[in-house]
């Protein structure tokens, strides 16, 4: 699990002092430097900033790309918007889910993977994609995924 | 970087940047939008480079990473200038032949042109490859040859002139005529005329007014949004400084979402570029007049695209849409005057401007002027982004450009409008396509997503994966919408489970009828076109899972099964070894069978059934045939029985009778 280093947010919270309507932006530069956002990272903006707690997690917890669980090692990411859909995401999702016993948005127990459904990755020419650590793979089948997801430890 | 103060040191900055570059001296562009990042443009690039400079050539031979060149499916693209020579699909491993050959010799390498299976040609030019020839690209032109990092390629292209034309020679009244006679209506979705909105927000009384970049692209499937500002990121911030310029407004936002990293990495490099050649801040060109612009990154919530929601992000809050007692143009972001345009009507207004009016309008139809791009993808052969002129026919968009459907399947409809559009069938694919023929045929043109589905996609299936899509974006504020649209979706459950009703199809319309009249915003009033069209052209679909329990498409999972034809089967064991719940059975030289009471019909049997023996069959709404018996499964012992299986296989056979199992679905010919 990522830890989330407290003085590290002060300084992200820092680099918007003066500014109107920033939590959104700071909230995701905390989700894309720890992927996720933890319950001591929440207080700390709320007690810097003089924003309730409530309002932080109605934010948090409306965007689906901010993560309120710590997240695995790895995170994919099955692409299932409308282009990779008819060219068969589903079933990318069902066998990955099948091999790593998750569905998605979950964990795996030895936090190896975070799964996540996402929807369109804007490389739909390529689908159906996945993304694993930020890398695309694009045109996968079921019978792919092993291979793919064997590679990340 | 010098500041720019006057129309005549733009124009003097351009001949200079011209002046200097030889365009007889060989130029390698490398398209290098998030697709062909994705399918290794950065490795190939870098090979480039290094054998570049290991043939001692980096001061003879120009290199450039631009945006997405549109044709995706195809990438890593690169395309050699003099001489526009395109070669497609390309790895590191043929660098050193690009280099020998074509670039040392001017020799063309064969095997990376493009192949037109219809001609069995090859073609040199990318401007000729069916996919672009078709094509009339005005918007998304500066793509081919722009780097996004380097504005002085904008620049050379004539980039900012009409900017320096508005701010020197137009009043803010003329611009805005300008663009009402143009008749440009917006990109994202409603296809409002943008001259208007600017105008309305023009006489607002209140101060300060914003004016707002939607580059949301909330609609999965399509993403021109996306490369217009990866690549061209300054033909946006031009069109947005004019529409300030016009409007009276100091202070503009781009919103983009987070998971666009390129795009909100370019965009940040363009705007300090803009500022320091002085087309942003204070004095802009030595006019005297004063905008600047900040980045507001968004986290995918498909609803935080609607005009309200997105200013409530704006102001930090959360992105879901306000009541609309009155319009943002009066009452937006921090209840100031704001006008929200997308990315594609920016991106045209330094067309209109430079061009005029009058050109703009010879393009396209009556009630849509100019050109639309598209994002071409799902089933067809050339998938990628697509710009017409307003008017182009659905069929030529798909057949012409798009080569056609995959696999040489039929044609079921194409899907515009992302998830509150509809289904367009066959009946109208010589429909010319534009914001108002669109919307009579029941679906709409939205952002200009344009999915092909053919006779292997469920249409039931789809209805309910957009309602499922919208379900879980409803920012569920109010009843309608949240509600409406969580019944929709059990009924449609239930139709794709085989537990279909009688009475379903008017439940639903009754639904959809409620949705369209008390939604709050426009997610709602339109959440039920996708079922709606979809009722409306393939009501046969529907019947058949209600009535008969049947999918006809074979995709339900619920209402197929998956049999082992024992005529057809080679007993080559793939299928056994590949299928995750062993519920195959069968060995060497014995004919395999499905347990049908372990398979969860996951499909990899079929996928993996090599595609000349094609034994594994998908059958719906039959009972599935018992199994051989075992004493007959010896494949010898059957084949002395003269039965012969093995010589008859072969292509012929395949793919007729019900169209069950015509060549592979889904993975099998898409690799
Ligand atoms: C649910 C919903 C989502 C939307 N998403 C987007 C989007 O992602 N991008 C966009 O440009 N417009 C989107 N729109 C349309 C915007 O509300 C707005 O009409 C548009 O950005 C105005 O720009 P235009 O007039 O230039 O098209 C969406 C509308 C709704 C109702
Ligand atoms: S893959 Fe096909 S041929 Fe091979 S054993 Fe399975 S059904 Fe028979
Ligand atoms: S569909 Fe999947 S579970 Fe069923 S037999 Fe085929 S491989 Fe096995
Ligand atoms: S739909 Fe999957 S990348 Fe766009
Ligand atoms: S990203 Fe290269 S063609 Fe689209």
């Amino acid at each position: 699990m990522v830890e989330i280093d407290l003085k590290r947010v002060d300084e992200m919270i820092e680099r918007y002092k003066g500014e109107e309507g920033v939590l959104i932006q700071l909230l995701l530069d905390i989700q894309s430097e720890f992927n996720w956002i933890s319950k001591e990272a929440i207080t700390q903006i709320s007690e810097r900033m003089q924003i309730p707690k409530s309002q932080i997690y109605r934010i948090a917890s409306f965007y689906e790309a901010m993560s309120l669980e710590p997240v695995g090692r790895h995170i994919i990411q099955v692409c299932l918007g409308t282009a990779c859909q008819v060219r068969g995401a589903p079933k990318i999702l069902d066998r990955i889910e099948g091999d790593l016993k998750i569905k998605g948005g979950e964990t795996t127990p030895d936090m190896r993977f975070t799964l996540k459904r996402v929807n369109c990755l804007g490389c739909c020419a390529m689908g159906p994609v996945i993304v694993v650590d930020g890398i695309y793979h694009g045109k996968i089948t079921p019978a792919m995924v092993e291979g793919i997801l064997e590679t990340y430890e | 970087m010098l500041r720019i103060n006057s129309k005549e040191e733009l124009k003097a900055l351009r001949t200079n940047i011209t002046s200097k570059r030889d365009l007889s001296k060989p130029y390698i562009t490398i398209c290098s939008g998030t697709a062909c990042h994705a399918t290794g443009s950065d490795a190939v690039a870098a090979a480039i480079q290094a054998e570049l400079e290991k043939q001692g050539l980096t001061e003879d031979v120009g290199v450039r990473r631009t945006g997405c060149h549109g044709f995706c499916e195809r990438g890593p693209i690169i395309v050699i200038y003099p001489g526009e020579l395109c070669y497609l699909n390309v790895t590191p491993e043929d660098v050193p032949e690009i280099i020998a050959k074509t670039i040392k010799e001017n020799e063309i390498i064969e095997r990376l042109l493009y192949y037109d299976s219809s001609t069995g040609e090859r073609i040199v030019h990318e401007h000729e490859i069916p996919f672009y020839k078709y094509q009339t690209r005005v918007v998304f032109s500066g793509n081919l040859w722009v780097d996004p990092a380097n504005i002085d390629d904008y620049i050379a292209l004539g980039g900012y002139q009409a900017l320096a034309k508005v701010l020197h020679e137009m009043t803010p009244e003329e611009v805005l005529e300008e663009v009402k006679s143009a008749n440009l209506r917006g990109r994202g979705g409603g296809g409002f005329p943008a001259g208007r909105k600017w105008e309305s927000t023009r006489n607002a009384t209140g101060k300060p007014k914003y004016v707002i970049v939607n580059c949301d692209e909330g609609d999965p499937g399509a993403y021109m949004d996306r490369s217009i500002m990866e690549g061209n990121p300054h033909r946006v911030l031009e069109g947005l400084i004019i529409a300030a310029y016009a409007i009276g407004s100091q202070q503009g936002f781009v919103y983009v979402r987070q998971e666009y990293p390129l795009a909100v990495k370019n965009l940040a490099i363009a705007l300090e570029q803009a500022r320091e050649y002085g087309f942003l801040g204070k004095d802009i060109l030595g006019s005297g007049f004063e905008f600047d612009v900040k980045v507001h990154r968004g986290a995918g919530a498909f609803v935080s695209g609607e005009s309200s929601a997105l200013m409530n992000a704006i102001e930090g809050k959360v992105g879901e849409p306000r009541p609309k007692y009155t319009h943002t143009s009066d009452s937006g972001i921090w209840d100031k005057p704001s006008s929200l345009n997308n990315v594609e009507t920016y991106a045209t207004v330094p067309l209109i401007i430079r061009k005029g009016a009058d050109w703009f309008n010879s393009i396209g139809t009556e009630g849509s002027k100019g050109t639309k791009i598209f994002s071409l993808v799902g089933k067809v052969n050339n998938t990628g982004l697509v710009e017409v002129p307003m008017g182009t026919t659905l069929r030529d968009i798909i057949y012409k450009i798009g080569g056609g459907i995959r696999g040489g399947k039929k044609f079921k409809a194409v899907q515009t409008g992302g998830p509150s559009g509809g289904v367009i069938p066959e009946q109208y694919l010589d429909t010319p396509v534009d914001f108002d023929a669109l919307t009579k045929l029941g679906s709409m043109m939205g952002s200009g997503g344009m999915i092909v589905m053919d006779e292997d996609t469920c249409i039931v299936d789809i209805a309910r994966y957009f309602v499922d899509f919208l379900c879980n974006e409803s920012c569920g504020k109010c009843v309608p919408c949240r509600e409406g649209l969580k019944r929709m979706r059990e009924i449609l459950n239930g139709i794709v489970a085989g537990k279909g009703r009688e009475g379903d199809i008017e439940l639903l319309k009754e639904i959809a009828d409620v949705m369209k009249s008390a939604s709050l915003c426009a997610l709602g009033t339109t959440a039920a076109n996708p079922v709606l069209s979809t009722i409306r052209y393939f009501s046969d679909e529907y019947e058949a899972h209600i009535r008969d329990g049947r999918c006809p498409a074979l995709v339900c999972k619920d209402l197929i099964s998956f049999y082992i034809d024992p005529d057809k089967c080679t007993a080559c064991r793939l299928c056994m070894k590949n299928c995750p719940e062993g519920a195959i059975e069968g060995d060497k030289r014995v004919i395999h069978v499905i347990d049908q009471t372990k398979c969860i019909k996951c499909g990899i049997c079929y996928d993996v059934c090599p595609s000349k023996v094609g034994a594994v069959m998908k059958i719906s709404g039959e009972p599935v045939p018992p199994p051989i018996p075992e004493a007959e499964r010896g494949i010898e012992r059957r084949k002395e029985k003269g039965e012969g299986r093995k010589e008859e296989k072969g292509e012929k056979e395949r793919g007729e009778g019900k169209g069950q199992k015509a060549k592979g679905e889904g993975g099998r010919d898409e690799r």
